[in-house]
């Protein structure tokens, strides 16, 4: 028998009206529980120290240079404010933009030709010849570099050979080499995996389009590779504000950078306040670039 | 075939998905033991949330949901006794044929020796026997298919749910395997519940048929009445070939066109009311004059204006001024007289072919 | 089309690619290829091939303080890798499986944060934490302080794992009589193990490199070997570093042929 729809205005009573909220409530705790060990360790390990050490940026500094929780003052933070200070957030400002510059100009050209290789077995040898630098421990490769730069390493015979240069030992291009030779493989890889992804047909319309190779590199490749570009200069640009190693092995006293000074603060200059609001600040900022980050709806990673 | 029992039930159900989209509303259906049941619509109209609702995969807004006579309420799609064909037919890439028909009998504990025994079963039911070793993610389309069938049917569920089984199949495979589906069902006995937005294939597989549109259940019949007597519009022009033309009903059972002439059609409104007609085009025939013609049907006269060749019938757009244009298919047989473009022909039809809706 | 079927630039720019490219290349290996040939070198000084000699990898191996940092490190590294990369896994799931719940907006922002400061600030931030609960500085603290960023970095490779599996093979498992658990086990996690371990692995490198945040939370008594190393180097350079360095950078070619092991077998 033909079921003919019914033009029944009649109210229906709803039938079951909670039986989703249940079910939606229920999935909503499942999530939650997945979470709850690493939001636990996360609020304790991580969180909670962020609120600590802007508390103690406000602490007085106490004779071995530990906070004291008391006499709440803002030393730590004027303190921001001296040349000294801005002169070496100034250089580390300079060190970390340009080695970004730096590794993205050659690394884009390197990932570039992986990525133009034919064959496939050609592109994942080259890749397995980036990655195993990348996995080797960071401490040996900037050593690496302090043997070459010293008196008598390579690098520095090299030079006194040319007459080009002399010992770059505890300099500061001896530092951009080592954030320089650090940081590539961190730059190639997002680059790599982006510029892998792209159509070529689009790159080939664009030839066309454009008539010159040039053009459509740098109205379609380029834009197209954006993801990796910003993906590789995050994890360049950070560390490398942050850099401490690098420039404790190959750098000097006239060297210093944001990472060393903080270090220090806690060490031999005995502030322990100080080195907390410096530490606070760049928290603050990269806190603030995150969440305008997540604001604008952006999310690659 | 059908023995009274009720296998699935829907009361009331409806979906909303957050303030503005209302995917079903206030559905009411049953569907008998053992029968094939299909849920035809156009995208979007709330068929695939249906029957996912029945799956335990969604959970219904309002309304109940009886499998057999039981309330399913809150029950995880675990815990009940239907099982699923999808739509992307969602094997497990990481397993083999064997492993994947298995899954589910695994999962209910049942002894190996048993699994054995009814995974070779459900493999032979699906004719793929011999490739039981086979990674899933080395088939073809249509053996995928039969993997993701013989998963679901090795587990005996009591209903059988089918999202668009055969969408992603190519013609010919998709009709061999109409004709399949359709055995397998009889042979099985339990109901199949079939979703698809392809009318012939709805209209070719079911015992019944549910026609929904934009989350609304227009109609729901057996093949032929939905076919023959749609309720509205919607279902007419969905369902099979119509083409329409504009008019007003002048008294019960007749019909005034734009341009005047005065047809006999089935109407279930009161004169005067602004109605569309619907027409098949297989019903109507085509004379040379009205002498020709067979006394006592409708007779509109008109210029042929575009003749297609389709192979097994010829298409005529025949002109009839200002009350439109009308589709006649003529079935390309030896005995029938061929047109050509410009002829005045008499388009003939009994008033069965025809049928009044109003808005 | 991918872009290597044919983007090569014209044959001048192709040219200069590869230049640069093998230019690079040399860049990246040649200071570490120095580094190893000679820590077989018998002479105490870098600059001159001594001779074929392995003292320096017996002195290294005799060097009690030495060995027992490699000891830590290893049981850090193990411990941290295992612990972070179920806690990430289980963040991941929580943030891709499950859309809404109570918290998660900030917890997706939580677990980004340790990825994006820099790790000397990182290292203040816990130290002034341990001390004002007064943890007690040792082997301990370094676990917990690895383990706080590797969750994160864990999260986001298995995240991204996820987001390219298509769930609803998790229906179709729920669908066959499947409980959750049945469901992750059976079907999700090996779906997803090659993103698990290539978190874990991560961990595990991040965990052996780490020198900043260890060694602003460990104690009198324990310390890393890159710690350790990175203390003789700022002391005096002695070519037994060369033979550490060596080896950590073997121990690392183990490692990476090892993911490409696992990788291939996908």
């Amino acid at each position: 028998m033909t079921m003919l729809r019914e033009q029944d205005d009649s109210p229906q009573e709803a039938v079951n009206p909670e039986l989703e909220r249940k079910a939606e409530r229920r999935e909503s705790w499942r999530g939650f529980f997945h979470a709850v060990p690493a939001y636990v360790y996360l609020i304790v390990f991580f969180v909670l120290p962020l609120f600590v050490v802007f508390v103690f940026s406000f602490a007085s500094r106490g004779r071995t240079g530990r906070p004291i929780l008391e006499n709440w003052n803002l030393d730590g933070w004027t303190r921001l404010g001296d040349p000294l200070v801005s002169t070496i957030v100034g250089r580390s400002l300079f060190v970390a933009v340009l080695n970004t510059f730096l590794c993205l100009i050659i690394g884009y050209a390197f990932a570039y030709w992986i990525a133009t290789r034919p064959k496939q077995s050609t592109r994942t040898l080259l890749l397995i010849l980036v990655l195993i630098p990348f996995w080797s421990n960071f401490l040996v490769r900037t050593y690496a570099w302090r043997l070459l730069l010293d008196s008598d390493g390579y690098i520095t015979q090299l030079g006194e050979w040319t007459g080009l240069w002399g010992r770059m030992l505890f300099t500061l291009p001896a530092v951009f080499l080592g954030l320089l030779y650090g940081f590539l493989p961190f730059m190639v890889l997002p680059l790599y995996a982006a510029i892998e992804r792209i159509d070529w047909s689009l790159v080939e319309a664009g030839r066309d389009l454009y008539a010159s190779g040039t053009k459509a590199f740098l109205k379609i490749t380029l834009p197209l590779s954006r993801p990796g570009i910003i993906a590789g200069s995050i994890l360049v640009f950070i560390p490398s504000l942050g850099a401490y190693v690098t420039p404790d092995i190959l750098g000097g006293a006239k060297t210093t950078l944001l990472g060393n000074f903080i270090v220090t603060q806690f060490g031999a200059a005995r502030n322990w306040p100080f080195g907390s609001a410096l530490s606070s600040a760049i928290l603050i900022v990269m806190v603030a670039a995150t969440i305008l980050y997540f604001r604008s709806g952006a999310r690659t990673v | 075939m059908t023995d009274g029992k009720i296998a699935v039930s829907l009361r009331g159900v409806t979906k909303r998905f957050g303030e503005d989209v209302v995917a079903v509303n206030q559905m009411d259906l049953e569907i008998q033991d053992g029968e094939f049941f299909s849920l035809l619509g156009p995208s979007g109209c709330g068929k695939t949330t249906t029957l996912r609702i029945i799956a335990g995969l969604e959970y219904p807004t309002e309304g109940s949901v009886q499998i057999y006579g039981e309330e399913m309420g809150l029950s995880p799609p675990n815990k009940r006794p239907v099982n699923t064909v999808f739509q992307s037919y969602a094997l497990f890439p990481h397993m083999n044929v064997e492993d994947n028909v298995a899954f589910g009998l695994r999962m209910k504990k049942v002894d190996e020796a048993e699994v054995r025994r009814r995974t070779d079963e459900a493999i032979e039911l699906v004719r793929l026997t011999g490739m039981e070793k086979r990674s899933s993610r080395a088939l073809s389309g249509g053996q995928q298919q039969r993997v993701a069938l013989a998963r679901a049917l090795v587990n005996q569920p009591k209903v059988l749910l089918l999202d668009e089984p055969l969408g992603a199949l190519d013609l010919k495979l998709r009709q061999a395997m109409q004709l399949e589906l359709k055995d397998i069902q009889s042979e099985v006995g339990i109901s199949f519940v079939y979703v698809t937005h392809d009318q012939e294939e709805a209209l070719t597989m079911s015992d019944r048929i549910a026609v929904m549109n934009e989350g609304d259940l227009i109609q729901v019949g057996r093949p032929e009445d939905i076919y023959e007597s749609p309720v509205d519009l919607f279902v007419a022009s969905f369902v099979g070939d119509m083409f329409f033309l504009p008019g007003e009903i002048v008294e019960s059972g007749t019909v005034k066109l734009v341009g005047g002439e005065t047809v006999q059609a089935r109407t279930t409104s009161a004169p005067g009311t602004s109605v569309t007609l619907g027409v098949r085009p297989e019903m109507l025939a085509l004379y040379g004059d009205r002498k020709e013609a067979p006394p006592g049907r409708n007779a509109v006269s008109g210029t042929v204006g575009r003749k297609i060749f389709y192979g097994e019938a010829i298409f005529y757009e025949v002109d009839s001024g200002a009350s439109g244009t009308f589709d006649v298919r003529v079935e390309n047989v030896p005995s029938a007289r061929r047109w050509d473009v410009g002829d005045t022909v008499i388009v003939d039809f009994h008033l069965e072919a025809a049928t009044a809706f109003a808005e | 089309m991918t872009l290597h079927e044919g983007a090569r630039a014209g044959r001048r720019v192709d040219r200069l690619l590869s230049f640069n490219g093998w230019l690079v290349f040399a860049f990246l290996y040649l200071p570490i290829l120095i580094v190893i040939v000679f820590s077989f070198s018998g002479a105490a000084n870098v600059g001159i091939w001594g001779g074929f000699s392995l003292r320096w990898y017996e002195r290294m191996f005799g060097n009690e303080q030495l060995m027992k940092s490699l000891q830590n490190t290893l049981w850090i590294a193990l411990f941290s890798t295992i612990i972070s990369t179920v806690l990430g896994t289980a963040a991941a799931l929580a943030l891709d499986r499950y859309r809404r719940w109570v918290g998660r907006g900030a917890f997706d922002a939580i677990l980004y944060m340790p990825v994006i400061i820099p790790d000397v600030t990182m290292a203040v931030m816990l130290l002034l934490w341990f001390t004002q609960i007064g943890l007690p500085l040792g082997r301990g603290s370094i676990l917990l302080a690895h383990i706080a960023f590797n969750i994160s970095f864990v999260a986001i490779v298995v995240r991204a794992r996820l987001a390219n599996m298509d769930p609803v093979v998790e229906e179709a498992a729920a669908d066959l009589y499947a409980t959750r658990w049945l469901t992750f086990r059976r079907v999700t996690l090996p779906l997803i193990m090659p993103g698990v371990l290539g978190g874990g692995l991560l961990a595990l490198t991040l965990s052996l490199d780490d020198v900043v945040i260890t060694s602003f939370v460990q104690g009198p008594g324990a310390t890393t070997l890159p710690v350790h190393v990175f203390g003789l180097i700022r002391k005096t350079v002695t070519p037994e570093i060369n033979a550490v360095s060596t080896l950590m950078v073997t121990a690392s070619m183990i490692l990476v042929f090892a993911s490409l092991a696992i990788q291939r077998r996908e």
